[in-house]
């Protein structure tokens, strides 16, 4: 059966969700084999054979960390020269996808970012994409060399498939361009406790509405009383309001979760963009012109303020 | 010696108009107007920034793209830029990202550079890869996705504000940067400006000038195809209510029903 590489998305061996999302993708096509790379990459392993990776191909070394993406396109690379895949899939992060389309180039393959969907097809795997603030949906192949495809998150569901997940080092030598850019200095993100933006099941948003930074302790409640992520327009976040890593949009995450509840947010293009594929859309404006009542499973008209404070005693009150 | 600046800007058509896909499922350019990608336009002004701190800059503003995408590059001229380059060839219609920077690398090798700059995405196509592609073919570091960037002694140096991490990133010229809609306001084009973008030189560049063959680009030389493009189904229209005081509840209502709580 032809193999599969997935590039494996980790933080010190901690597999993040897309990851696990993909191995259900590439089982459709193939065996999955999963790449992990740099700190705590072994560690991966038994998450990964857990959601059906036949085998594990991990390696680390300083340059994963001290040096940007180059690194990793020639690890993925030796992995892709070991096991000959019939396609290569890799979470659409930012990383992500600069490190599949890097790939693609030097294997002289076409790449397609931000698929939603996989199927297989007589012509190799078929990509669902959605284009234009996804008010398209577009199907597209790869059609030149082995299909570099990125997937973006909650694009399939997780599910548990055991398999061998066998570990194997990975040899790996850095070409020239590797170490061409250092990462001189690394800050992390300070957790917060919520669920991941791109990979909550509930997103709760803020926008222009909110009106201050410490209105926001009010969509946080919300979101805390759902166990949901909590997001942000781009007016929030250039007011200063909330960090630029919680927008959503064309310019910041693109989410697309069970549930997605917009507050004071009007639904301007670039927002809609970002967040358009969720499943259930909810909004709270007190403009009843607002162009995200366009997308809403259920809206209400009113003040932000009166209604979110209300929605969460409520929320509260019926989970006891 | 002079710091050479290239600045990749793309012509797309304007995100709040009626965007399709044409029978030919590229792009449709007929019904909806074009402009330069709002993304970009950082790029410009960060091109600018920098080339203001150079003792001797020239910034280079280039484009692939139709007749008319030279309204990208009239306005990036407005905003400042020296000179354009303009690749424009019948056969380029239809190219995916990898035609695509085929052709920007040959067409950035020929103009001559000691830095590339362009922008985080299209805000067509949105793919967000051709500048980590470019510093690819080009066999130069790629310092991508910054949030601040800055060029002193041969160096580039920027904030790179990723999912997990902000990194402080350093790269030796030439190199290819990207930056973000975080890396400071674009400027506005002044009167004196647009009168003065009249008089810029625009050279305009064919595959042949680029040694590049018809079948290497365009629909039929790309290396991905689309099958299909359908507009989505318009949301069946929602229940919307006002909130006379039980709005929260009605809303808490709805979410039990779907079971979200
Ligand atoms: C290239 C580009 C990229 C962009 N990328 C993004 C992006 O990634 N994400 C993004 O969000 N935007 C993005 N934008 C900006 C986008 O165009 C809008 O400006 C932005 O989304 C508006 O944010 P908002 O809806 O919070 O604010 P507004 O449009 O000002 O809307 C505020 C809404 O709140 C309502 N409101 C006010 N007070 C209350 C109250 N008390 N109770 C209830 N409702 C209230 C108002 O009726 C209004 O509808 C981008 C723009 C460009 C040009
Ligand atoms: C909805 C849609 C989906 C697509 N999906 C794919 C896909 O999956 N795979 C694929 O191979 N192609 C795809 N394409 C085609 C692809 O978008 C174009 O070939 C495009 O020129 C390069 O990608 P981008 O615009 O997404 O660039 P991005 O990688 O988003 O652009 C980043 C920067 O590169 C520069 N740049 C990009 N294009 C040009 C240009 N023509 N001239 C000058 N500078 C430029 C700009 O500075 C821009 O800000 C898609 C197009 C559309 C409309």
């Amino acid at each position: 059966m032809a193999e599969i590489l997935v590039y494996v998305d980790h933080v010190d061996g901690a597999v993040r969700k897309p990851t696990l999302e993909l191995l259900t993708l590439a089982r459709r096509l193939g065996e999955p084999v999963a790449v992990a790379l740099g700190n705590g990459a072994a560690d991966t392993a038994a998450a990964l054979a857990e959601h059906g990776a036949v085998k594990v191909l991990t390696a680390d070394a300083p340059e994963f960390a001290e040096y940007l993406v180059v690194p990793k396109v020639d690890a993925l690379q030796a992995a892709y020269d070991a096991v000959s895949p019939a396609a290569v899939l890799v979470p659409s992060s930012a990383e992500g996808k600069e490190i599949a389309a890097r790939l693609a180039v030097r294997i002289g393959s076409g790449v397609i970012t931000d698929a939603v969907d996989i199927e297989a097809g007589d012509e190799g795997p078929v990509a669902t994409q959605a284009a234009f603030a996804a008010s398209f949906t577009t199907k597209s192949r790869v059609s030149k060399g082995t299909p570099v495809i990125t997937v973006k998150p909650n694009s399939a569901p997780v599910e548990a498939a055991p398999a061998a997940g066998a570990v194997e080092a990975l040899a790996v030598s850095f070409g020239p361009l590797a170490t061409g850019t250092k990462v001189t200095a690394r800050t992390p993100r300070e957790s917060t406790g919520r669920p991941e933006l791109t990979e909550a099941a509930i997103v709760v948003s803020g926008g222009r509405g909110v009106n201050g930074a410490e209105n926001f302790a009010i969509i946080e409640a919300l979101a805390d009383s759902l166990g949901a992520a909590v997001g942000a327009s781009r007016a929030a976040v250039d007011a200063g309001w909330y960090p630029h890593s919680n927008q959503v949009g064309q310019t910041g995450k693109s989410v697309s979760p069970q549930l997605y509840i917009a507050s004071g947010i009007s639904g301007a293009i670039q927002h809609r963009a970002g967040m358009q594929t969720s499943k259930t859309i909810v909004a709270i404006n007190k403009d009843a012109e607002a162009p995200i009542f366009d997308l809403v499973d259920y809206g209400v008209v009113g003040d932000l303020f009166d209604v979110v404070p209300q929605l969460t005693a409520e929320v509260q009150a019926r989970k006891g | 010696m002079s710091l050479r600046i290239v600045v990749c800007v793309k012509y797309v058509p304007d995100a709040t108009g009626d965007r399709k896909f044409a029978d030919d499922l590229t792009v449709d350019r007929d019904d909806v107007d074009g402009l330069l990608s709002e993304l970009d336009e950082y790029a410009v002004e960060q091109a600018l920034q920098i080339a203001e701190e150079a003792d001797d800059a020239e910034v280079t503003v280039l484009t692939v793209g139709p007749e008319d995408a030279k309204d990208a590059l009239r306005k990036a001229l407005s905003m400042g830029a020296d000179k354009a380059v303009h690749v424009e060839d019948d056969d380029l219609h239809g190219s995916d990202v990898m035609a695509t920077s085929l052709v920007l690398a040959k067409a950035i090798e020929k103009t001559g550079y000691d830095v590339v700059i362009a922008g985080m995405a299209s805000t067509d196509g949105t793919m967000g890869v051709l500048p980590a592609i470019l510093a690819e073919r080009l066999g130069v570091p790629q310092v991508t996705l910054l949030s601040e960037v800055k060029i002193e002694d041969g160096k580039v140096t920027g904030r790179r504000d990723g999912d997990t991490a902000s990194e402080q990133l350093e790269a030796a010229l030439p190199a290819v940067v990207s930056v973000t809609d975080q890396s400071g306001e674009a400027r506005y084009p002044s009167f004196k400006g647009i009168m003065a973008a009249k008089k810029k030189p625009v050279e305009s560049l064919e595959l042949d000038d680029l040694d590049i063959d018809a079948d290497e680009v365009g629909l039929e030389g790309s290396w991905t195809r689309v099958d299909s493009a359908a507009e989505r189904p318009a949301r069946t229209a929602g229940t919307i209510v006002k909130d006379e005081g039980e709005g929260g509840k009605q809303l808490a209502e709805f979410l039990a029903s779907q079971k979200f709580i």
